[in-house]
């Protein structure tokens, strides 16, 4: 190996250190959650995510209506944020004019930029009046022959927040499939048009497939997102504790409950319970994560999608 | 119909559904931004930045409490964490197939997907529940938790970008590795590094979860890290929720202060990296 | 005729790319004040080779064994500091490299600032020399301060011969210098060779058999990984002791 100089052992022993920092930030994250939860751990076990009620009065403590409510607004985010995000991507990486595409991608990428805080604001002084007023009223009517529709409309739901967070994470999932669409060879596109089908049938039978695990890996990434989504949630979602069919009724998720009761809880097994309530929105983020990136990672390998039908 | 041109019909269908879409998620934006200014410009003056907020009820007043706070404590987790990011992204690229450097990316990226009210529980277990105690320095350290992960990815991806030949040109003219590294490696990307710190800046600006159980926030003027300290996403989520108009007001016009500050960050970083790396 | 003895010299030199042997057994002695061209179909280990001379082959990973000896000491040592041995034998790589973020001036001053203590005007006056040496003067003197990445391709690769020559090497390897330049380029390249041997020992890399011819005093074949031929470049050009040089030169593979 090279003759190494003080200044080069001083320089690693630097890197070293800052490198280290990262996964020892790790460690002390999952330890202190695992820690802070451990009465709760003790007392409950797995039956936690099953558990309906959350009484700290009581100190009665079970998750499944906060991981209800945190999956069905994160399911309803998706189905808003996926097609339009899919459009816009789409649009921009196959038809759009070249001087449209930095502006376009750049304005909707702005979005990411806009604190949480902010959107809880808009979302509470803006959009959920027009929501109570106007769309859902009108979505009540229309489809109320669904279980989704019905019910006693109030502003703050689980509805309200599902669409604040579309906005939300639709910067994220339109960003990283305009990349995946990208990387596609133009091979694909031009094997298409060759064979006489439409700019429109060549995007959709010949790209689009090429690139779907990254575009799904794209979705899971927006979905990680929402699930882990705080402020903007806790200020529209009405932060009730109960499973309804109707998503004109309010609900609750694990981020906002943390949020809402942590610095007034004053029992350690309320402290255990939120903390455990964190531990487990971690656990979920990281396996959606790390999907999210797996498949993103095949595409960029250059291996079309796998699977069938493709 | 005739097939083909029920095809290229279609086809022109479609494409005008994608242009719908693009004109649906640019909308939020523009209806956002045009709120803010429209509901929150009105109560901006010099008052809003050098006056502590006014008795409920009472008009007047603004949130200069929150604007100190809000440097102090982001200042202090980028006294931290960029440090700390930057040197393990140089880590990274220096090293790239250390076992070091292939976990710290790793976790870099799990940290990157976490929620950032997980951190902020974190920061609370880690320093609040051991000094018993609020303060404004749980609140940066969240903050810090944040950023490392994101300037380690950036900076690396920015190194990256720097040509190999020079690293060779510098070690070949007898250049210690570490001034390779530092004086060409890392200097040649130094405006990239400035805008990953400036994005992380912006983000964790305007993070509120993770400040809620660690700073907490404070209707007083202060600048002890060691206390309660008040902080503009904070009061933006404080006022908001609040009962009255005039509360309201002060939200919409903090949260213009805030986006102004998130923004032109952003803008600024954004901007000079097209500059440098798009022609 | 009896050789002159050599300033660098590699005894048995086998460099290696993990298993792989891109240069096997090579052994060449190097005469100072001389131009040596080191020619072979691409792949065939001289690159390789040259960057045993001044251990850049290790920063891509590589390794050897065998010798390479500078003044009497082996380069291999384990006593040997990378840095000096690097300042003793200045390399020009076959793109332009020259420092973006440094100006002209910064970039043929940037090797002296690893090196000795210089005075200011100790610096400036290298600096002019070196830039004078590279033929690059009269062109850059009025703007010094200006930034290297304005200059012409030519005229960078010029710099950064500039900058390898003002910490006053012992040795200069150049790999492929001309290759990324237009015939303009390359033949102000090859004149300020022709300067430069009068102060140092010049090891070039070229794929261009009339390269080698116009500017190199003895020439080495490599092929496939084998040292096959030294020489008189002439000797080597026009009398060839091993056929397959013969078929080189004469274009008939390569």
């Amino acid at each position: 190996m090279e003759g190494r100089s003080a200044g080069d052992v001083i320089f690693k022993i630097a890197l070293t250190g800052a490198a280290l920092s990262v996964p020892t930030l790790l460690g002390f994250l999952v330890f202190e959650l695992w820690a802070g939860s451990r009465l709760a751990i003790a007392k409950y076990g797995l039956g936690f995510v099953t558990g309906t009620t959350w009484d700290p009065v009581a100190e009665d403590f079970g998750a499944l209506p906060l991981i209800f409510g945190t999956l069905v607004s994160a399911s309803i985010a998706l189905a808003i944020a996926v097609p339009l995000s899919l459009g816009v991507a789409i649009y921009l990486t196959e038809f759009s004019p070249k001087w449209l595409r930095q502006p376009v991608a750049f304005l909707i990428e702005l979005l990411a930029a806009i604190p949480s805080v902010v959107y809880g604001l808009w979302g509470i002084f803006v959009l959920v009046p027009v929501l109570k007023s106007t769309v859902f009223p009108f979505l009540r009517d229309t489809l109320g022959f669904l279980p989704f529709f019905q019910g006693p409309i109030y502003g703050n739901s689980m509805l309200a927040a599902g669409i604040i967070l579309a906005i939300m994470v639709m910067p994220y999932i339109m960003s990283v499939s305009r990349e995946v669409l990208n990387a596609v060879p133009a091979s694909q596109r031009e094997a298409a048009m060759g064979l006489g089908a439409t700019r429109w049938e060549a995007a959709w039978t010949a790209v689009v497939p090429y690139a779907r695990s990254g575009i799904i890996g794209a979705v899971i990434l927006g979905l990680g997102r929402a699930l882990g989504e705080t402020m903007a949630v806790t200020m529209l979602i009405g932060n009730r504790n109960e499973i309804a069919a109707s998503l004109f009724a309010p609900g609750y998720t694990m981020a906002a409950v943390i949020a809402n009761e942590f610095s007034e809880a004053t029992t350690d097994m309320h402290f255990a319970a939120l903390t455990y309530v964190a531990l487990v929105l971690f656990a979920v983020t990281v396996l959606v994560n790390a999907m999210a990136r797996l498949l993103i990672w095949r595409v960029g390998r250059g291996k079309p999608s796998g699977g069938q039908g493709a | 119909m005739n097939r083909v041109v029920w095809r290229r019909w279609k086809s022109r269908i479609m494409v005008s559904l994608l242009i719908a879409s693009v004109l649906v998620a640019v909308a939020p934006l523009i209806l956002i931004l045009g709120t803010l200014i429209i509901r929150g410009a009105g109560s901006i003056n010099f008052d809003f930045f050098t006056r502590m907020p006014a008795p409920a009820g009472e008009a007047g007043g603004g949130v200069a409490h929150a604007i100190v706070g809000t440097l102090l404590m982001v200042g202090t987790a980028g006294l931290i964490g960029l440090p700390l990011g930057i040197g393990a992204g140089v880590f990274c690229s220096e090293f790239p197939r250390s076992k070091l450097a292939t976990t710290a990316r790793f976790v870099a990226d799990v940290m990157n997907g976490t929620p950032s009210i997980v951190i902020g529980v974190v920061a609370w277990t880690l320093i609040v529940a051991r000094q018993k105690h609020f303060s404004g320095f749980a609140g940066s350290a969240a903050l810090a938790m944040i950023m490392i992960p994101m300037v380690l990815r950036t900076t690396e991806e920015m190194i990256k970008l720097v040509p190999h030949s020079l690293r060779e040109a510098a070690l070949a003219l007898g250049y210690p590795r570490w001034r390779t590294s530092l004086s060409v490696m890392v200097r040649t990307c130094l405006p990239g590094i400035v805008t990953g710190s400036l994005l992380a800046i912006a983000r964790v600006a305007g993070e509120t979860a993770p400040l809620l159980f660690t700073a907490l926030g404070s209707q007083f003027m202060g600048t002890n890290l060691r206390q309660p300290i008040a902080a503009l996403p904070l009061t933006v989520f404080t006022y908001a929720t609040g009962p009255y108009d005039d509360w309201h007001r002060i939200a919409w016009a903090t949260a213009l202060v805030l986006i102004m500050v998130v923004l032109c960050l952003s803008l600024i970083a954004r901007l000079a990296t097209r500059q440098r790396f798009h022609d | 005729m009896t050789e002159p003895p050599a300033r660098i010299a590699a005894a048995d030199l086998t460099a290696y790319y993990g298993t792989f042997a891109a240069v096997k057994n090579a052994t060449i002695g190097f005469a100072s004040n001389e131009v040596h061209a080191l020619i072979g179909p691409s792949g065939c280990g001289k690159s390789t080779f040259l960057r045993t001379m001044n251990r850049m082959h290790e920063v891509v990973g590589g390794h050897v064994t065998g010798s390479v000896v500078l003044d009497g000491q082996d380069i291999y040592g384990s006593k040997v500091s990378l840095t000096q041995l690097r300042r003793r034998v200045g390399m020009v790589f076959q793109k332009p490299t020259p420092f973006p973020t440094m100006s002209i001036y910064q970039n043929v001053a940037a090797g002296l600032k690893v090196g000795e203590r210089l005075s200011r005007n100790d610096r400036d006056a290298r600096v002019e020399r070196a830039l004078q040496q590279a033929g690059l003067w009269e062109e850059v003197k009025d703007r010094l301060k200006a930034s290297a990445v304005a200059l012409s391709g030519g005229q960078q690769q010029r710099l950064c011969i500039a900058r390898t020559i003002a910490p006053q090497p012992e040795v200069v390897l150049l790999d492929e210098p001309t290759a990324s330049l237009d015939p303009m380029g390359t033949q102000r390249i090859e004149e300020t060779l022709f300067g430069l041997k009068k102060d140092f020992t010049i090891i070039i890399v070229t794929h261009n058999m009339q390269q080698a011819a116009r500017v190199s005093d003895t020439t080495s074949f490599f092929y496939i990984g084998q040292m096959i031929e030294t020489g008189p470049t002439k000797q080597i050009f026009t009398n060839p002791a091993d056929p397959q040089t013969e078929a080189y030169i004469t274009g008939r593979f390569g």
